[in-house]
This record gives structure tokens, sequence and C-alpha cells, in this order.
């Protein structure tokens, strides 16, 4: 066990666990936040997608002790005063199924946008193409990132 | 599951109201059995009985209303729209609605089960009733009030209107309203007068979605509880011989380790620590049955459909002779492996077992039976149980099946602790109960350019097709036709996996009738079309598929799809398919690039009879198909030695948003009762594709998943 000092959603946080637990299930188990979702534990579905210094990362296979003074941000951030327009776009264009997946589109898709600002369909899909929703609501994600890109310039 | 079946519908005296203590009124009601004698409302909506209502309605005394409804959400949306078929005939607006999920103990609740899409199909009829006997209600008190006639008077939007032009808020006479008899006879809405119904609702959680509040049964934690990893067996047919836990007690964080059955609970103070400790027990695993592999399973299927075993299911005029007489002969074989059904929410469950109480909380479609057999394993009285259902991170048939439920429940009962059984991915898919491998031979008789004869053989893993499936086109539609099942049984555990028996059979029979097209020479749709000709609705009570319904579903189709005159390089596939009592067509559009088939489009026709939330039916089958392609590409599953041999994403595939077709969902218009979503957009996606590619590439596709013989032209792809 070991104490580490992270920055979560703007906030400095001490936690005390061991050096190999993926951030993952610090968020999850030691800060509550369970907005951001365990699916595979190996970076491949994508559900776990978090920000850490701005570009999204697979949670599940970050060490803790890897990420001493990093900013991270979670779903539970993502929103400043009022809703990311990923969020009002995923709102507006009623996105989710069952819905557990897509806190891991969300932030896929706002680090993407910050990036590539005016993407075609085409980098569309490349950029969420590591992301699994098994309801496969992937034609509304599709247009949920175009439409949140529209609202953003 | 019922939903493959008839139902008679049963009503009477299924609503009772009482007044709240806090103000307003508080309507039990129950979907389609009556009320027992005795059932009374609570005055206090932290006291609501699921055993005596299977729903609530609260219209507080500001006229805002809440529904608290147990009915499982599962993604299928049932918790927006069920809600909005209540709203539309009480006559609130949209905004003034809440729902709540209510919690359940339940010996007697039959329907609150989420599964074979009939949630709509049950509650349309009561939902409607109960929505329209409270608004009676509220009228009447307001024309009390009045001093006039309670028929002189309208209701619209919360607001009651007397003929004179004064006007009560809902809010102002519920108390009043909670005083009277119920009315027994309401009427209804025409659908033309529809505010609520047929209008986009976009999902109730949606907020909690997009922002990451605590939703589901993984988010769910309670004080003091436990993390607990479970060791189950690697291979179906072991058992446990002996286990060392030295190195797993060793690990930060671990509490204890504890044996229950052939499984190990790895018990721990936070879920990665569980996970370690279940990595670092050291077991060994004894045979305790056969060992199967998919080969062996081949050749089980195989003899099962050579042999003469089976079992007849429909039989109509006389196969026999018909293939004997017939000018020409097809006959294929088609193949599908076993699924697991990899809900993105690992399965999960919350247990505390104490000696008055046994807490239980978590995502499951089959609550009631689930507490009962709960109550059986652990030794309980059924109302000891106390089961609270959270969202569901996806379902597709899996979370039928309460197996997480036990081992969370029989932990806690041995360690006496609260617990939260968490699997991990790979504990997820190797502790399966999966849509079994199975395999149809059809034959067909060709005679005059006509179809004579259709002769269709299952040879299915532990189970087969049930309900009214063999009843299912083309039965009716061609005079001698038979339909025999035979299975074989594997200690592989199998189960329902979305549209069950039929998310495989349809592709089959779909792309069997493609070949067949093309030995006659006609169009593939207009041989569904002649062939629909000759089906007489209403006459035969098993047959519940609508010639008529299906004939102007497959036109929609047929037309939105510009079928036969698309562009140079695009490819068409067609398929029709009914099933949970919904009608679907489909066309799906490919292109080759570099010889490898892109998946374009799919244009879907639907006649689930009146939609009530378009925005989430659309959603629903989107989902449908292109969760229909994406395993009829490459969903491949398979055991050596009783192991399966895929445990998580990195082998495991599944369809991703670049091979994902663009969806574009039209529904036939009428007024005739909704049916369910869930399922339906599934079965004809895998035949819609296959015929697209056969007529791409002339490849024949006899074998899910399609990626099997596709690869080679991958192969072109990636220079």
């Amino acid at each position: 066990m070991a104490s580490y000092n992270l920055k979560v959603n703007g906030k400095s946080v001490n936690v005390n666990v061991d050096d190999d637990t993926p951030l993952l299930w610090v968020l999850r188990d030691e800060l509550n936040l369970v907005g951001t979702k365990f699916g595979c534990g190996i970076a491949q579905c994508g559900a776990c997608t978090v920000h850490l210094d701005g570009v999204a990362v697979r949670s599940c296979s970050l060490p803790v002790s890897s990420l001493e003074g990093s900013n991270i941000t979670t779903i539970e951030g993502l929103a400043k005063d009022e809703l990311h327009p990923v969020q009002e776009a995923w709102k507006e264009l009623d996105v989710p199924q069952c819905g557990y997946c897509q806190a891991g589109q969300m932030m896929t898709a706002s680090s993407f946008l910050k990036d590539n600002p005016n993407p075609s369909s085409e980098d569309i899909r490349n950029a969420m193409n590591g992301n699994l929703c098994r309801c496969a609501s992937y034609n509304r994600i599709e247009k949920a990132v175009a439409l949140a890109a529209k609202k953003m310039s | 599951m019922e939903n493959q079946n008839k139902i008679t519908f049963s009503r009477r005296s299924f609503i009772r109201t009482s007044a709240l203590a806090s103000g307003g009124i508080l309507i039990g009601f129950n979907f389609f059995t009556s009320c027992k004698e005795a059932a009374v409302p609570p005055v206090d909506v932290s006291q609501l009985n699921f055993n005596d209502f299977n729903a609530f309605i609260k219209i507080a005394d500001n006229g805002y209303v809440t529904i608290f409804s147990p009915n499982p959400e599962i993604g299928q949306g049932v918790k927006t729209s069920m809600p909005m078929i209540i709203a539309e005939e009480l006559d609130v607006p949209w905004e003034h609605v809440s729902v709540e999920q209510g919690a359940l103990d339940t010996n007697n609740f039959t329907r609150q089960v989420a599964g074979g899409s009939q949630s709509i199909r049950f509650g349309w009829d009561a939902l409607r009733q109960t929505g329209a006997t409270a608004k009676q209600m509220l009228v009447n008190a307001a024309a009390a009030k009045w001093g006039i006639e309670a028929s002189s008077c309208s209701a619209s939007n919360g607001v009651i209107t007397s003929p004179t032009g004064e006007t009560l808020g809902y809010g102002d006479v519920v108390n009043d309203a909670a005083q009277l008899e119920v009315p027994e006879n309401v009427t209804l809405k025409a659908t033309k007068d529809y505010k609520i119904i047929g209008k986009d609702a976009v999902n109730v959680d949606i907020d909690k979605i997009i922002t990451g509040k605590p939703l589901f049964g993984l988010d769910y934690k309670a004080e003091g509880m436990t993390y607990v990893s479970v060791m189950r067996p690697p291979a179906f047919g072991q058992k446990i011989s002996s286990f060392d836990d030295t190195n797993a007690k060793a690990i930060n964080g671990v509490s204890d380790v504890v044996q229950f059955g052939d499984k190990i609970a790895v018990l721990a103070s936070n879920t990665w620590a569980a996970m370690k400790g279940k990595k670092a027990l050291d077991v060994q695993w004894t045979n305790d049955g056969t060992l199967e592999s998919t080969a062996d399973h081949d050749k089980k299927l195989n003899a099962i459909l050579d042999g003469n075993q089976l079992d007849i299911r429909r039989e109509d005029g006389n196969v026999k002779k018909a293939f004997a007489e017939a000018d020409q002969v097809l006959e294929r074989t088609y193949e599908s492996p076993f699924l697991p059904h990899n809900c993105m929410e690992p399965m999960n469950f919350y247990a505390n077992v104490t000696a008055d109480k046994v807490h239980l909380v978590g995502p499951i479609q089959t609550p009631a039976g689930t507490a009962r057999r709960i109550a059986n394993l652990i030794d309980r009285d059924e109302k000891d149980i106390h089961l609270e259902m959270t969202r569901m991170g996806g379902g597709f048939g899996r979370r039928l099946y309460g197996d997480f439920a036990l081992e969370a429940a029989e932990i806690s009962n041995i360690t006496k602790q609260a617990v939260k059984v968490v699997f991990s991915r790979e504990d997820d898919m190797a502790a399966g109960i999966y849509r079994p491998a199975i395999k149809y031979r059809i034959a067909a008789s060709l005679k005059d350019g006509k179809v004579t004869g259709y002769h269709l053989k299952e040879a299915a893993i532990n189970n087969n097709m049930y309900g009214l499936i063999p009843h299912f086109f083309p039965a009716g539609a061609i005079d001698n036709y038979k339909v025999e099942t035979g299975n074989y049984r594997s200690n592989i555990t199998t189960g329902a996996w979305r549209a069950p028996y039929t998310n495989f059979l349809a592709y089959a029979e779909q792309s069997f009738f493609d070949e067949l097209a093309e030995l006659l020479e006609v169009d593939a749709v207009q041989l569904r079309l002649d062939l629909l000709k000759n089906v007489k609705d209403g006459q035969d009570p098993d047959i519940q598929y609508s010639a008529k319904r299906m004939t102007d579903t497959i036109k929609l189709a047929a037309e939105k799809s510009n079928w036969g005159k698309t562009r140079e390089g695009v490819y068409q596939g067609f398929a029709a398919y009914y099933s949970h009592n919904t009608h679907v067509a489909e066309v799906v559009d490919i292109t080759l690039k570099n010889g490898y088939p892109s998946v374009e489009k799919v244009t879907v026709a639907v006649d689930c009879g009146i939609v009530v939330n378009p925005t989430g039916a659309k959603n629903q089958v989107e989902g449908g198909v292109i969760d229909g392609i994406g395993h009829a590409m490459y969903g491949d599953f398979s055991f050596d030695k009783g192991k399966p041999q895929d445990v998580n994403f990195n082998t495991y595939r599944l369809i991703r948003m670049r091979e994902t077709p663009t969806v574009h969902t039209y529904f036939v218009e009428n007024d005739l009762s909704p049916t369910g979503l869930g399922e339906p957009g599934l079965p004809p996606a895998g035949g819609a594709l296959a015929n697209a590619i056969k007529a791409a590439t002339g490849q024949l596709l006899l074998k899910q998943p399609f990626m099997s013989v596709l690869k080679k032209y991958e192969t072109n792809l990636k220079v």
C-alpha cells in the first residue's frame, strides 16, 4: 500500500492503495466516481475511458503508480457550469439504450473533438472504433459526435 | 418464455386507490390480473407493496404525477414508453410526469420480467385503462365540486374544464378524487387524439446517464460491503480437487477465501484486490463428466439431422409425396456456433443475508423467479427476501438467469457479510449461459415452377425451438410442410439469447428462400409475396403472423430501399421475418472494397402496431439490426475439452463502429395494438446480409460467423 496524490476533476485527492491498482478501481471503489465503467479490464472496449491531461485513455490499464500529479477528468467532471456539447448532443439525439458504455463513448468523443473540431464522417468512425456498444447505438453515436462538433464550432 | 405463445388477457377490477397521508392520491393497478380482494394501496409511498399491485401512480396535490414501476429496464426503453401510455390517457403534460423504479417483493407478480419483447404488448390495455380511470375520477371530483354532470366536463393537459369555461387543475381536486369510488367503465382516447403516444420522448434516465450518476448494479454500494471475485471451474465438466489459498490471502485487502460447491469466493475490501486474490489461488481441478469440444458437437448435431429420432412439431399435407413427385429438390444445412451474451456491464449482484431479512440488489431480468430460487437455496421464507432492481447494462437474455444473484446470496449466507459479487469479463464470458450451437437442414421440393414441399429439421444443444415458432412462415404458405426437432444434451449451460432460436433460424430460412427464388427464376421479394398469397389470415389459430401485415411490411421495405433499382456496384439482399408478434422486412446494401464486402445500409420496415415512442422504437430497431449483422459476421465461440476458447474482447470479436451500416427505419402506419421491439429487428438481419453477399460475390454462406468464410476476401483488403 502506498499513498498517491491525484488531481481528479479539478480537485486534489489522496488515496491509499496498492501501486498496481488500475485508475479505474481507484475512481470507482476509492473515490466513489462510478460513472467510469468496467467492461473488459484489458483496454479493448473503451467503457473505462477518462481524460489524462486532456487525452482519452483507458483507465482499466493505467496503474495508479504512473499517475502521480496527473490531471484526470472523468464523466462526472466533463460538464463544467453547463453540459459539455457532447453531452448535449447525446441527449438531443437520445443516444443511449442501456447506457452503460456511453460515459466512455462521450469521453472518447470529447477528447477527439478537441483535436479535430471539424471531423469527416470517416474521422468520426475511426476515432470511435475503439469503443464497443453492445446495444449497437453506433448510428446515433456517430450522429451525436457530428452534432457536438457543430455545437462547438 | 411464453412470448411466442397465444395470450389470453383477462381484466376485472384491477385498480384500487387510497388517499395519501401527505396529500394526493395513490393508485395501485395490475397489468392483466385482477387485484386480490383485500389489496389496498398504502397511505405512504414508502410502503408500496408490489405483491398486491404491479405498479402505482401518485398524483400529488400540485397535479404532478409519479409512476412507480418495477418493470426492469435493460435498455429496451420500457421505463419511458410504458409511462407515456399512462400519461396519454391521464392527459397530463409529459413534463409533469416522473418515473421511479420500484423495489420488488414478489410472490405473485407474473409479468415483472423483461424478455421476449412483451412488456408493451402486455401493458397496453391495462396502462391505458389505468390512465383513463384516474382521469375520470379527477373529472368526477371536479364535477361534484361544481355540482354538475361529469359528462359535461372535459379534461386535458392536467386541467378540467366545465361547460361554462371554469377550470380546475388535477391538483385542486385530487384529494376529493381520492375519496371517490373507482369508476367501472371509462372511455379510451381515439388514436387520432394522441398527444404523447407517437411523439419522441427522450429516455427518462438520460440526464443521469450522460453525467455518470450511479444507476447500474455495478454502481451500487452499501456500508461495510465486501467485494467478491469467484473462481469457477475453467471447463464445463470439471470440479475442484483441492486448492491452496496461501498466496491469495497474502494479497493486501483480501479478507477471506471461502469454498462453496465447486466454486471459491475471494472476499476483499476492493474489486481489484478480490480479482488479484482470485488469480493467486492455486486450484487443482478434476474431471466430473465429459469435457465436450465443438468438434464433438458438430458430429452429434449432424447425426441428429441424419437420423430418424426427431420430434414432429408441425406437419401439413404429405411432404414425402411432394418430394417424391418433385422436378427438383434443394437441400441445405446451416450451422451456427454457441454465442455468449457479452452485456457491457458484467454480471454482478449484491446480497446481505441477515437473521431478519435477505437484501438483494442488482441487475436482473427475472426478479420474482430469482427471489424464489434464492429463498429455496438458503432455506428462507420468501417474505424475507427483498430484491431491488437496478438499471441493467444490457441483458440480451443473460440476465434472465439469476446464477450470479444466487452466488451472492450463498456467499453472504455462508460468510454473514454484505457482499457484492463482480464478474470480470473473463468470468462473464467463460461462465455463460450461451446461445446454443444449432444446425438446420432445410429441403424444398419444386414442381412446375412452384414450391410444393418444405421440410425443416432442427438439431440443437439442450433445447429446441419453443412455442409457436414451428408455425411461423412458411407454415400456411406451402401445402406440404413439416418441421422436426431433436436435441443433444450437453453439460454446457445454454439459454435464451436475444430472439431465441429465431436469431439463427431466420437467417437459415431466409437464405434458403433466396436460393429458391434463383432456382425458380423469380425475384426474391416477389417469391415471398407470392407465397404469402397462399396464407389465409385467421384460419389456423397456431399461425399468428399475418400475411396481410407481412405483405405490407415487405412492400414498404422494397419501396424505401429502391429494391432492384440501385446504382452500379451496390448489391442488395432481402429478408423478412415475423417474431415476437412484430413483422419486419429488411434490405441490406453492400459494396465491395477490394473484393471485400462492406455493409453500407440497411433499410428496415416494421409493423409493430402503434409506435408509442418513435425515437425509442427506432433505437431498438437500429440496435437489433446492427447486433444481428455483427453476430452473423463475427460471433464465434467454441469449446475445447469443455473450455471456452475466447474469454475477452481481444480475441472475441464484436461489431464496431467502422463495420456498422446506416440503418433506415420505416414503420407501417396503423391503429393496431403495439407489439415489442427489443428483439424483432435482429432475426432478419443475418439473412438479408448473407443474401447481399451472395449477390455481390456469388459466395453462398451456410455457416455463421460469415467471417469464417469471408477471411479470404479480407486478405485482399489488407494489401
